[in-house]
């Protein structure tokens, strides 16, 4: 049933024209400003109910802002917000009540076990003691936690914080999570585990709209995304879709001695939908071309043989990160980023 | 559930919170009880020594000035500990909850309160082993703990507001010092203010902190006939004052601070 309705999801979701009874967020014309800058400059976007959504975009593109609209925990200057049919400003508490967040730190308190963090939000959601000690328990074990439950928040890892944070994010059982760089800081094994909770969570059938600078992130996790910078939405659609946006695939070669690229451009010309592209510093060419491996085949018999200096061979589908440079003409973040970011969180 | 009572659910809650992590910091603790037995003997000896008060021995003239400087002190840890929760993100996952917005305060201002009455209680307690004497009824001695302890809660929401807005809880603490120096030394917590400059004696007439240790010393018995009270309108009503101060700070920056807390968000 949630299989069926995220591919409509794919087919309604992220468009601000296309609107049905299934949208779980609606958002139109948001704008935020902050004295004389702008952080919100009228986005629009929807989610289709059980869907994910990846909301991409650099450091400082609004993305937070507008979690934090969505979440009521900004009022906009403009535009308005909807979270199942509740507008976020005139209906905040009620937003809140069918909401989990988790923001960019994770915001457990550290002096607080883990089950101690667990039950304090449970009763702050007005569980009852019992209920929300319960609960406690059963999110302490789908998070791994169970064995650190007793443990002061402190003590635990980055990845086992930012586990602790989504399970208290998802103590009422909420229809729509948001999740604000839910693996920026963590090591590639916790990053991997997160995603594999995020996904789950998303086949239960969750609505979530997930922030995040990686792009192999989104691409794995969000059904549709949308893509903002300086506070607008540059692009959406489904990954396929925005890839397709920056062009097809390229058929690359890296070469051992870059004297002989010359030679192979003019002799791989006939085969491409267009000039090859030089790369002598990279000892590369780069080739738009069409078809599947026989291209491959082509090439090779159209160098004659003179294939002693090609040290790699390949086609080569553009990724996000292609998309991104070709959207923003900025670099996106990469996972050397992400390390960095790692560094800088633990120092934090 | 009345608004009421999930206000006083959720503050309750906070408190809770903000009370386990008193003790699982032991360094909090600390802090709370060794300083203030630091300072009864630092003054009570360095001053006291040196500082001869008429009519009165020095530890009782002195103990209800060192319980309001301690508390007024103390007050900046409400600040801090705000200020503190805002950036590691706790706000933001409190205020993403259905919960009451006053609670965090209510629930950080009634935790600093009990770390308020520890700090009273083992002060207390230094001053009787030192010479401190309580000369008064049951009644008014309470009565003196309650004046000081309220004053300590109103202060207390006063650096809320200063915590919401600064956000840095060492700025936070820093800077509150260079006011709350002045505040507890310009007065008559330490020495009388017979012979201070005009100027600062004008001050320490109406600063609160003189009317609330002033108030202390009448309630606690800590006066003497020949020992002369400067005869402005604040120190005759010491109590009066006092409570006026308090119901003031209370009235401005309860709401003021509510409202900021409702739409601060980490940055």
């Amino acid at each position: 049933m949630y299989a069926t309705e995220k591919s409509g999801g794919e087919l309604s979701g992220g468009g601000p024209s296309v609107r049905g009874m299934t949208d779980a967020i609606v958002v139109e014309g948001l704008v935020k400003r902050y004295g004389a800058t702008t952080a919100l400059d009228g986005v629009d976007l929807t989610v289709a109910e059980g869907s994910v959504l990846g909301l991409l975009g650099p450091n400082g593109a609004g993305k937070t802002t507008v979690v934090r609209t969505l979440t009521t925990l900004l009022a906009p200057d403009a535009g308005r917000a909807e979270v199942l049919g509740l507008d976020v400003v005139r209906d905040a508490d009620r937003v809140r009540a069918v909401i989990g967040l988790t923001g960019q730190y994770a915001a457990v308190d550290e002096y607080l076990t883990g089950f101690e963090n667990l039950e304090m939000v449970g009763r702050l959601y007005r569980l009852g003691k019992r209920e929300a000690r319960k609960r406690a328990g059963e999110l302490l074990e789908r998070f791994d936690l169970t064995d650190a439950a007793n443990r002061p928040a402190k003590t635990y890892s980055g990845g086992m914080r930012r586990r602790l944070d989504i399970a208290a994010s998802l103590i009422n059982r909420p229809r729509v999570l948001f999740l604000d760089e839910p693996t920026t800081g963590l090591d590639p094994r916790s990053r991997l585990a997160m995603w594999e909770f995020i996904a789950e969570l998303a086949d239960g059938g969750t609505t979530i709209l997930l922030t995040t600078q990686y792009l192999e992130e989104a691409d794995r996790l969000a059904d549709r995304m949308v893509v903002i910078d300086s506070g607008r939405v540059i692009a959406r659609g489904t990954a396929d879709e925005l890839k397709a946006q920056v062009g097809g695939q390229r058929l690359e070669f890296t070469v051992t001695d870059a004297a002989v690229l010359p030679r192979m451009a003019v002799r791989l010309r006939p085969l491409g939908l267009d000039d090859p592209v030089v790369d002598e510093q990279a000892r590369r060419l780069s080739l738009p071309v069409s078809g599947g491996a026989e291209v491959v085949a082509e090439a090779l018999r159209l160098l004659d043989g003179d294939t002693s200096q090609i040290f790699d061979v390949g086609l080569r589908r553009p990724d996000l990160d292609d998309v991104f440079l070709a959207l923003t003409g900025r670099v996106a973040e990469t996972d050397t980023a992400a390390s960095d970011a790692t560094t800088v969180g633990s120092a934090r | 559930m009345s608004s009421l009572s999930i206000a006083v659910e959720d503050g309750l809650t906070i408190t809770r919170r903000n009370l386990v992590k008193v003790k699982r910091v032991p360094e909090l603790i600390v802090f709370a009880t060794l300083s203030p037995i630091m300072f009864v003997l630092l003054f009570r000896y360095v001053f006291g020594s040196a500082i001869p008060i008429e009519g009165i021995s020095y530890a009782e003239f002195l103990l209800p000035g060192i319980f309001a400087q301690t508390i007024v002190f103390g007050s900046t840890i409400t600040g801090a500990g705000l200020a503190e929760d805002l950036q590691k993100g706790l706000i933001d996952r409190f205020r993403s909850l259905p919960m009451a917005p006053s609670a965090v305060l209510v629930g950080r201002t009634v935790a600093d309160l009990a770390l308020n009455a520890l700090s009273i209680v083992v002060m207390g307690v230094t001053g009787l082993i030192v010479g401190w004497r309580i000369r008064s009824s049951f009644g008014e001695a309470l009565a003196g703990l309650a004046l000081l302890l309220l004053f300590a809660y109103a202060m207390s929401w006063l650096m809320a507001t200063v915590g919401l807005l600064v956000r840095a809880p060492e700025v936070v603490q820093q800077a509150s010092f260079i006011v709350i120096f002045p505040l507890t030394f310009i007065a008559n917590t330490f020495v009388p203010t017979n012979n201070f400059p005009a100027v600062l004696k004008w001050i320490a007439d109406w600063n609160p902190v003189s009317a609330v240790v002033q108030a202390a010393r009448e309630l606690f018995g800590n006066t003497a006939p020949i020992l002369q009270t400067s005869d402005v309108w604040s120190l005759q009503h010491p109590v009066l004052y006092t409570l006026l101060w308090s119901a003031v700070l209370l009235a401005v920056f309860v709401p003021l601070s509510v409202r900021i807390y409702r739409r601060t968000a980490s940055r």
